[in-house]
Formats: C-alpha cells, sequence, structure tokens
C-alpha cells in the first residue's frame, strides 16, 4: 500500500476545512485538503466557484461572499484532492482513503494532526410518508439549486423550521418559483422563549436584521405562511400525493407532488465516532457532538474537529474555529511557538465569540418539537434503510433494549447503507423517552470503518500520490 | 418522460451535455451533474425499490448520507447517485429490491 506522509490532514473542503488549509499553509506545514465532493465550499458554498447557474445571484450574498474564500483556496496552491473519501481513521492517525476519479484506487495517509471538518447533515425529520418519493430535506432541494441549477417544476410545501428553510423560500422566490404553503413546525411558545436569549442575540445584530428581511420578502412574496403546526403527515401510494397538518388540533390537506422538510442540521459525527473519540449529547441543540477543546481538539490527541461537525454554528463561525485547530496542530507540530498561537489566536476567539452568541436564541427559536423528533405514531418509519417504525423501537425499549446497539442486534435499525446517520439521533431520544433516563446513558451506535462502502476493485488498486511526491512503498512479502 | 420531472432547470452557464443510458434509455444531461440529479431531471422519480419492503425511493439528501439514492452505475451496483458526476457512456440502472443470490 502506497503511504503518503503528511504534516496535516484536512478532511472536508467546507469554510472550516478551508480556512484550516490556509492557515497551516502559512505556518509551513505540509497540508493536503481532501473532499468527497467535486469543488471545494462544503455544502454552505457549493459549487460556488463553478456554479452552473447563469445567474447565480438568486442564492444571495452569503453565498456570494465564499466565492472569496474558495478562490484564495484554490489560488494558495494547498494541496487539494476532490472526490476522495477517507473510509477509516485510526487513532494513530493512518488515514486509508481512495479516490473516486478517473484511475481511482486506494492509498493510506500518515498524519501528524488531522482537522475533521466533515459538517452537518440534516436533523431526521421522521413523520408518516417521509419516505416516500417526492419527500426530500430542504437542504437537498438547495443543493440541487447550487450545484445542478434545477428547481422545483411546480409550486411545492416547505415544512418545518429553522433558519435554512425561510432562506431556501427566498432564494425560490428569487428564482421565480412559487411556494404553494410554508407549514411552520416552531412551537407557539417558542418566541417567548428565546425573546430571553436576546442579549446573546444582539452581539450579532446582523443575524437578527437578515432573519428579519427573508421573513419580510416571504410575506411580501404572498407565500401561505402556516404557523404553529403540530402534526404533518404525507400521504400517497408510490410517491407522495398530499400533505396533512394539523393546527390547532384541526386537519388541513394540500394537494401537492413534492414536500420538502427541514427541521435544522446536526453534526455528521460518523468519523468522530468511528475513530472513537469522546461525544456528549448537547441539550440546547438537541443532538450529538464530539467533545472538544478550546482548540477543537477532540478526546483522541492531535485529531481535531473545526466547523459545525463540532456544534452547529453556521459557516461564518467555521473559519475562526478551523484556523484555530490548524494553529494548534502547527503547535504540536513544532512549527509555532506557543506566544505566536496564542496572539494569533486570540482575535480568532472574539470572532468566534460574536457568531456563536447568536445560537442560544436560534436554537431556542428552532427548537424541533418533541413530536417531530419522537414520532408519536407507531407506524412511522425511524430507520429508512431497514424500514424500522417508532412501534418497533417502542417494543424492543419496553422488552429491555438498553440502547440504540442493542436495538440494531434486535431489529437492524440503523444496520443498513446509511449506517445510522438517519436513524441515530431519534432512536437514542425515543429509548431515553421510554425508559425515562437522560440521552447520553442510551448512547449511540458503535460505528466502524469503512465509514463508506469500498469495493474490493478499489481496494485492490493501490494509487500513487497524484501530486508526484515520492512515496516510501511497502513491497508485498514473499 | 422530461414533462414528468418534479424539477426543471434554470438558464445554466453554457457547459455541454454528456449521454447517460438510465435503464438502457439515451438521454444528453448536463455535463457537471450528478447521477441523482440527471435521474430527477429525467425522471422515472423513484431510482430503487427497498431490500425490506420494497417500496418506492427517490433521491432525498443529496449530500451523501442518506443513502436512498443508490443505483447501478457501469454494472457496480449501489453506489451513492448524488455522490457520482455523470460521464459519457455512463450507465444506469434502477435498482429493484433485494439482490438474488441465485
Amino acid at each position: 500500500m502506497t503511504v503518503k506522509h503528511l504534516d496535516l490532514l484536512v478532511i472536508g473542503a467546507g469554510p472550516a476545512g478551508i480556512a484550516a488549509g490556509l492557515e497551516a499553509q502559512r505556518h509551513g506545514l505540509d497540508t493536503l485538503v481532501l473532499d468527497e465532493n467535486a469543488y471545494p465550499g462544503g455544502q454552505i458554498y457549493r459549487s460556488v466557484s463553478h456554479s452552473p447557474l447563469a445567474d447565480p445571484s438568486v442564492l444571495g450574498a452569503d453565498y456570494l461572499r465564499g466565492r472569496a474564500l474558495v478562490d484564495d483556496f484554490e489560488r494558495s496552491g494547498v494541496a487539494y484532492w476532490p472526490q476522495t473519501l477517507a473510509w477509516q481513521i485510526s487513532q494513530d492517525k493512518r488515514v486509508s482513503v481512495t479516490r473516486q476519479d478517473a484511475g481511482g484506487g486506494t492509498l493510506q495517509i500518515a498524519a501528524r494532526a488531522i482537522v475533521l471538518a466533515g459538517g452537518a447533515q440534516e436533523r431526521p425529520f421522521p413523520v408518516p410518508g417521509w419516505t416516500l418519493p417526492g419527500v426530500m430535506g430542504v437542504g437537498a432541494a438547495q443543493t440541487l439549486l447550487k450545484a445542478s441549477a434545477m428547481v422545483p417544476q411546480a409550486p411545492m410545501v416547505l415544512a418545518g423550521c429553522g433558519p435554512l428553510l425561510y432562506l431556501f423560500a427566498w432564494q425560490l422566490i428569487q428564482a421565480g418559483v412559487g411556494i404553494r404553503a410554508i407549514l411552520d413546525t416552531a412551537e407557539r411558545g417558542s418566541y417567548r422563549a428565546a425573546l430571553g436569549h436576546m442579549g446573546g442575540a444582539l452581539r450579532s445584530p446582523s443575524y437578527l436584521a437578515k432573519g428579519w428581511q427573508l421573513l419580510r420578502a416571504i410575506r411580501r412574496a404572498g407565500v401561505a405562511h402556516i404557523k404553529h403546526v403540530e402534526a404533518l403527515r404525507i400521504l400517497g401510494e408510490q410517491q407522495a400525493e398530499a400533505i396533512e397538518y394539523t393546527v390547532a388540533g384541526q386537519v388541513n390537506r394540500i394537494e401537492t407532488s413534492l414536500v420538502l422538510l427541514h427541521q435544522g442540521v446536526i453534526p455528521n459525527t460518523q468519523i468522530t465516532r468511528s475513530i472513537g473519540c469522546d461525544h456528549v449529547w448537547d441539550d440546547a441543540q438537541l443532538c450529538w457532538r464530539p467533545r472538544l477543546d478550546s482548540w477543537g481538539e477532540t478526546s483522541v490527541p492531535d485529531i481535531f474537529v473545526a466547523g459545525d461537525g463540532g456544534g452547529i454554528a453556521g459557516a461564518l463561525a467555521a473559519e475562526p474555529s478551523g484556523r484555530l485547530a490548524a494553529l494548534q496542530a502547527a503547535h504540536r507540530i513544532g512549527k509555532l511557538d506557543a506566544a505566536t498561537r496564542d496572539s494569533t489566536a486570540s482575535p480568532l476567539r472574539t470572532e468566534l465569540a460574536r457568531h456563536n452568541a447568536i445560537r442560544p436564541f436560534l436554537d431556542t427559536l428552532y427548537r424541533p418539537a418533541d413530536g417531530f423528533r419522537r414520532p408519536a405514531d407507531d407506524d412511522t418509519i425511524v430507520c429508512r434503510c431497514e424500514e424500522v417504525t417508532a412501534g418497533e423501537i417502542r417494543a424492543m425499549a419496553k422488552l429491555g433494549c438498553v440502547g440504540p446497539n442493542q436495538t440494531k442486534s434486535f431489529s437492524r435499525c440503523g444496520m443498513g447503507p446509511c449506517q445510522g446517520r438517519f436513524c441515530g439521533a431519534t432512536v437514542a431520544e425515543l429509548l431515553a423517552d421510554i425508559q425515562g433516563k437522560p440521552v447520553p446513558e442510551v448512547g449511540y451506535y458503535r460505528i466502524r470503518p469503512p465509514i463508506k462502502p469500498v469495493t474490493l476493485g478499489e481496494l485492490a488498486v493501490a494509487v500513487p500520490s497524484p501530486d508526484g511526491s515520492v512515496l516510501p512503498r511497502a513491497e508485498f512479502p514473499k | 418522460m422530461q414533462n414528468d420531472s418534479l424539477f426543471k432547470t434554470l438558464p445554466r452557464v453554457a457547459n455541454g451535455t454528456v449521454r447517460v443510458f438510465i435503464d438502457g434509455m439515451p438521454y444528453q444531461v448536463p455535463r457537471g451533474l450528478n447521477v441523482a440529479a440527471a435521474l430527477l431531471a429525467n425522471g422515472p422519480l423513484a431510482c430503487r425499490t427497498t431490500v425490506v419492503s420494497g417500496a418506492e425511493r427517490a433521491p432525498f439528501c443529496m449530500m451523501g448520507v442518506c443513502f436512498d439514492c443508490l443505483v447501478e452505475i457501469d454494472g457496480v451496483p449501489n453506489r451513492q447517485g448524488c455522490m457520482t458526476p455523470v460521464q459519457d457512456g455512463m450507465r444506469v440502472r434502477r435498482m429493484q429490491g433485494a439482490r438474488s443470490i441465485a
């Protein structure tokens, strides 16, 4: 197997990974940034430097500002491998990667430090009918717009809550696409509760101003914005045909062939779980995140997490968090003294704190309701891959299943192709609820490599490093 | 089949097209699309049926997380359509239920 030796490996080329790569380069670290996608930018700045849109301004200024960051990265000369999957990372920082592009194959990277910048995923939204074709994430539809210049053909229903949902509604309005209705699941008391966090929100008033502008634009466009939705059910035989929603106990129905769901994003913890990093349950954000110190270092030495993969804070917070991780990595590797590290870090910490200040307000305002995280209807599918329902999870909990690894053994819940990414949070919350325990006591799936499928053919083809560097190569034993 | 799609295309930067076969039918697809987007643009909506109940599924997350868009690409089954850019001559097949062993 070909082994490439590096100072710093950055996994993920969104704002956190790009910032980490650029900062590492400033301090002379031999750095490689790899990413599964074809272009840098992550999900937030997806395709920003290679937009397929004739008029990318429909996506708004916050998206377009990512262009400067991605351009800096592409000009920087930091080594970057697109379409590259890291599927096994050991605690001694050996990383198995497979390149998916032409002539793809597998090699190992031995890094002195690693920054994981894998970002977030959409939070599971388990409602009846959410597996039907014609139901997608709002983030999925937004990705189609950013990366493929595609928008819904006919007016659709947006259901859920959270900044991304309103932003996407605004983007659809800019693109001239009709919206049938927004079914808003933010709870009745959430606005009042969020006001208690107004002090923090006022430390970063631009977030409040932006949110207010989005909501005003949606109102002015005449979109039906139905608030305090308590229950959702998507109906259809082979694909979505209608959505039923409940407001104040009244059930209403809208005919639609496309429903876009969203109730926030959560850290994608698959990589950090597979490494064996410690995780904590975040009661405010209602998700797992890796336990990190103030540099973003995990419980495994010299392995860092930057950006939303360490807790949801948004794209603007991701950049300083990536730079902080790179600074500490540079210090560990002996390329940066502690005094310079700390003086460089100080303004970054101020910047990070400013962006984090809005979070308690947003987390409270758009807290996904209990019934949308722990489906009351027993027939609701929780594990999309193995089609395990909420009722089956409840029955297993009553039998005494103590955690997700046991329900997995009993039912294959979490054992399908997505490896629990879209059911893990729901299963843990359901089990905790039924057993009257805090979520951390219930725990999470044990995630093992490979964290994404790798074919035998890909494993069998060891590739030389595509940047032409000389690699020590082990001989096959005789 | 184009008219059945739930999605339409906004004005694009000219970047040419590639020919992709979906279940043997040829389609001209904009270069740079991924397989899941190409399927959504050209219909039919469902890209596979599940191994458990045979229910129809379509791409759901478009960012490599949910694995609902698994399809056979150039003879290799269970590839993530949303993570695979289209290439000229690519052969995509929708997958039906569990793989039979016999």
